[in-house]
């Protein structure tokens, strides 16, 4: 294979990678003016990637397999660039009402976006950790962009600490793999793993392998940093947290332990269990006392991880195809609830307690249905478009014979439900307090129309997205 | 029939919601007139529905989520009535939330509609699919009725309502699950007439479904939703509770329950009997003891769906078709008595019994209102509630005498409570000074009431029309589920009701091949 085929795989990534060098200049010339144009540009860069993303070929593969595009990289692409082209556009409107408009940080998050596309298409444990490294990075300097601000500096070094100790147990599950079965390469290690029993020290690497993977997609028990790191970094770029870098980090968990590992799936199923319920109880039951509605958020994304890994837990193409329609679901309700929390601001300040939600029903009805809609579509409940994806994942759970795990998800769910409905409840029931000021951002207004209307109306196209995962889940295991 | 006349019935309320959305002023106006035309469609699905087909009518079927689930609607004898009864009720929920609804209006009458078209929904769906999401959306409506023009609790009776409800629900999504792997299709028609479920399965999927409908009907004890949500419901809301959604978990019962795990049912016969015998005889107590009149009522709504219970599990052609009436019966019957009560909530603005008294000298057409449907409440024959628990108490005595014993001791109860309220209410001296005032009822509450009376009576003396419509069904129902009986107990399947856990998965991946 030539070096020219090889880079035409990449064609989307190399865009962003170019992309983003040449804004990066364009800001260092025209200076601090200039942050809104290059926003735009990043914004019409993912577009074009996505495009190339869509045009690009089948299934290929690149630099001896280091690299994959197949469905299920794409479908996990699209997501990716979906969230981070929207969390770009709150993020222009925040900052210009914050007065800190940088032009360095649509370039960031550009970059951190072609760490994640590498990532899901990553199929070797080397380009695995490059993939991660570059978007782990770049996410750390995002959290704490808001430098002058306590919160925003102290989940930066929080995440950066933490992120760092995970990254090398996620190294040293590596190294152990390698040693034991002789290849970085997923399909390499998968003949390698074949038929024989299972050694003690490749399970060993895939315990720490999972660990590592498991502080990324903010899984219990390696979840502690997600509600500080949620609440301090400004509210775009948690968003950008919560959307994109969990579809890339999940889709990845999902190729790196399917594609090696199919013949040790009782030795990993019983670890995903256990992270799965233990995500979905901690999220429900730490949530109800939440004040904070970005701490809120945080337990709420932990628990929805928990919901995912289930998908995982069942080790089935129809497991996979759950957890892409979870995450399809996911970026667009994510996306909707931190455009409204971003609306949350009085007197030019940005409020973030859940009484200042108080009669919000009273004072501006539309984002109050609006707002309420995307919780209880994060609630799981019918006819919204969160029901599905759960649907689809306790379906395919159910299909593996994971009957318990699945009856304690349900009755998280149920606790789950308490949380998501008092917000409904301070917006609908309690008295008004003072109104928010209006919401000028075309763009917020637009993310969240939008995705009011894909929690709404999912049900009638539901057919689709289903039939779209579930070819992409087949690529990933046939 | 091209017209998809089912669908029309279940989606035209939301059709009014969205043009209250553009004209909130009319809200009450444009929500009076869609439900009076969803009645009116109603009735005409009713005057088209063939009494001698046992099977579903005016079926609609179009792909929806691909893998064999789709969009199906239909009805047959069991939910053509429930159908009927959903939309005749809701123009009178309208009409009584006429004047005592003051705040947000237009977003009270689109959670009205909204709910209407997911109750429906339910009634009309042939997908278990379909019938889940239908079935839990209706909660959304209903917690923010409670919640937002509710009473002083309401924010406890509606999370209360909520939980209590959804918790149920989510186990039977999984068996739903379950059954579609087991079978490849969610389908119901397909599976009534051609999928068997083995016994040890049958098992869990009952006590699943059971789960959820247990919590909607309410049985004892996971009753105790029922008088909160009842007492901060506004008037309306409770009519709707009391009349509709409570018979979601009968219809559940006679839908799933009976036809599809007939196994389990027989074996879990004896425990649904204790539960109705215990809801009959202690909710009655309870309810001699109330101080709240929507309490009381609500108790005894617990009483009444004892007697459903009792005798849908009877499996006697008489206890099902009681049960059916009867939940018929009690939806027009406990509607009426809560929209009495709101009569004179709207005037003194307190429930509590004791602030009540004499009211027949100020209010003699209220007081013969009032009396019709407590009678009609206490089953006395010539009302509707005759014909229901008669019925019921016959199939109870075809299948085990101490049944029927103990069901009757519901009976003298029911007469005790509610003829105890309705002399504190109505007889005695009017001496209390805030009721010499009070007016009896307006051109509104007559029009409101009378309908409700004329039917009341009607089917106590003539209930052949709704019989007839059951009838079919209900000898389907039952002749299918001795067949299938018959075949468990052929195979000795009972034998091997404890399956390992490798077989049963094993059976669940069948159900990719079919």
């Amino acid at each position: 294979m030539s070096l020219q085929t090889d880079l035409l795989v990449l064609l989307p990534e190399l865009i962003l990678a170019i992309g983003a060098m040449a804004l990066l200049l364009f800001g260092a010339i025209t200076g601090e003016k200039s942050a809104p144009v290059v926003s735009w540009g990043a914004i019409a860069l993912l577009v074009v990637a996505g495009a190339a993303t869509v045009m690009g070929p089948e299934q290929a593969s690149a630099f001896h397999n280091a690299f994959i595009a197949d469905g299920f990289s794409r479908f996990a692409k699209l997501l990716i660039l979906s969230g981070a082209a929207l969390s770009i556009l709150l993020a222009d409107e925040f900052f210009v009402s914050v007065k800190l408009s940088r032009f360095e940080l649509p370039v960031i998050m550009l970059l951190a976006t072609l760490g994640m596309m590498l990532m899901v298409s990553a199929s070797n444990f080397l380009s695995l950790y490059m993939g991660l490294e570059l978007q782990s990075l770049a996410l750390y300097v995002l959290a704490a962009f808001n430098r002058d601000h306590l919160r925003s500096s102290e989940a930066g070094l929080k995440y950066f600490v933490l992120g760092a100790l995970s990254s090398g147990m996620l190294l040293y599950g590596i190294s152990l793999i390698y040693g034991f079965t002789g290849s970085t390469d997923f399909a390499a290690i998968a003949t390698a793993t074949h038929g024989a029993a299972p050694g003690l020290g490749v399970i060993f690497g895939i315990v720490f392998l999972i660990s590592g993977l498991a502080f990324k997609v903010s899984a219990v028990p390696f979840h502690m940093w997600t509600p500080d790191v949620y609440e301090g970094a400004p509210t775009p770029v948690t968003a950008y947290f919560a959307t994109a870098a969990k579809v890339a980090a999940l889709c990845l968990f999902l190729r790196a332990i399917l594609t090696p590992f199919p013949d040790l799936i009782h030795q990993w199923r019983q670890v995903i269990i256990a992270i799965s319920v233990l995500s979905m109880v901690l999220g429900a039951v730490a949530a109800i006392g939440q004040t904070n509605i970005k701490r809120l958020m945080a337990y709420s994304s932990i628990g929805h991880m928990g919901y995912a890994l289930l998908g995982l837990a069942a080790g089935t193409s129809l497991g996979a195809r759950g957890v892409l329609i979870y995450l399809a679901i996911y970026v667009f309700t994510n996306l909707g609830v931190f455009a409204c929390i971003q609306a949350m601001r009085r007197g030019g300040k940005a409020v973030e307690n859940i009484s200042d939600l108080a009669g919000l029903a009273r004072n501006d009805l539309k984002l109050a249905v609006v707002f309420s809609m995307l919780f209880l579509s994060l609630a799981g409940l019918p006819p919204l478009a969160g029901f599905f994806g759960k649907f689809y994942v306790f379906l395919a759970a159910i299909q593996a014979g994971l009957f318990i795990p699945a009856v304690l998800g349900v009755l998280a769910s149920t606790v789950g439900l308490v949380y998501y409905l008092r917000v409904v409840k301070v917006m609908f029931f309690d008295e008004p307090a003072h109104a928010f000021d209006l919401i000028t951002g075309i763009g917020s207004k637009a993310i969240m129309v939008l995705s009011g209307v894909v929690a709404l109306l999912f049900i009638f196209a539901a057919s689709p997205v289903i039939t779209a995962a579930d070819a992409a889940a087949r690529s990933l295991i046939p | 029939m091209s017209l998809p006349i089912l669908s029309l019935v279940t989606f035209v309320p939301l059709l009014g919601a969205l043009a209250i959305l553009l004209m909130p002023n009319a809200a009450r106006w444009i929500a009076l007139g869609t439900t009076v035309v969803v009645f009116i469609l109603s009735l005409v699905t009713w005057a088209g529905f063939d009494n001698s087909n046992p099977g579903f009518q005016m079926v609609e079927k179009l792909d929806w989520l691909g893998g064999g689930i789709s969009y199906h609607m239909g009805v047959d004898g069991i939910s053509i009535l429930f159908v009927v009864l959903t939309a005749g009720l809701m123009p009178f929920c309208i009409a009584a939330s006429w004047e005592s609804i003051e705040t947000r209006v237009a977003e009270y009458m689109v959670a009205f509609l909204v709910l209407e078209t997911m109750m429906i929904g339910v009634f009309c769906a042939l997908d278990l699919v379909l019938f889940y999401v239908l079935f839990e959306a209706g909660l959304i409506p209903m917690f923010l009725i409670i919640g937002i023009w509710g009473g002083k609790r309401r924010v406890y009776a509606s999370f209360k309502f909520f939980l209590y409800t959804f918790v149920g629900s989510v186990l039977m999504l999984l068996a739903i699950m379950s059954m579609y792997w087991y079978s490849g299709t969610t389908d119901i028609v397909t599976l009534l007439n051609g999928v068997h479920f083995p016994p040890h399965m049958q098992i869990w999927l009952w006590l699943a479904f059971f789960a959820s409908f247990a919590v909607k009907m309410p049985m004892w004890p996971v009753h105790t939703w029922l008088p909160d949500a009842h007492v901060e419901a506004p008037t309306a809301g409770s009519v709707i509770l009391a009349g509709i959604l409570l018979k979601m978990g009968g219809y559940g019962f006679l839908r799933f329950s009976l036809p599809m795990f007939p196994s389990a049912t027989e074996m879990f016969a004896p425990l649904v009997f204790t539960m109705s015998i215990v809801a009959i005889i202690y909710t009655s107590l309870v309810a001699l003891a109330q101080e709240d009149m929507k309490k009381l009522i609500a108790y005894s709504s617990v009483a009444h769906m004892g007697f459903v219970t009792l005798g849908i599990f009877t499996l006697t052609h008489q206890g099902v078709e009681g049960g059916i009436f009867q939940m018929i019966s009690h939806g027009v019957v406990s509607g009426a008595l809560f929209l009495c009560v709101g009569v004179v909530y709207d005037r003194l603005h307190t429930r509590e019994i004791a602030a009540y008294g004499g009211l027949a000298s100020r209010m003699p057409l209220y007081a013969a209102c009032f009396l019709v449907f407590t009678l009609a409440n206490v089953g006395l024959p010539g009302t509707s509630g005759f014909i229901g628990e008669f019925l019921t108490m016959m199939g109870a005595y075809l299948h085990n005498s101490w049944l029927a014993i103990f069901s009757a001791t519901g009976v003298i109860l029911s007469a005790a409570y509610a003829l105890f309220l309705y002399r504190r209410i109505i007889f005695g001296a009017l001496v209390k000074p805030s009721l010499q005032a009070i007016e009896d009822l307006t051109a509104r509450e007559i029009a409101l009431l009378a309908p409700l009376v004329v039917i009341t009576i009607a089917l106590g003396f003539y209930p052949k029309p709704v019989l007839d419509v059951t009838t079919p069904a209900v000898a389907k129902l039952i002749a299918d589920n001795k067949t299938a009986l018959a075949m468990d107990h052929a195979t000795g399947a009972f034998a091997r009701a404890r399956a390992t856990k490798t077989e049963v998965v094993a059976e669940l991946h069948k159900g990719a091949g079919r």
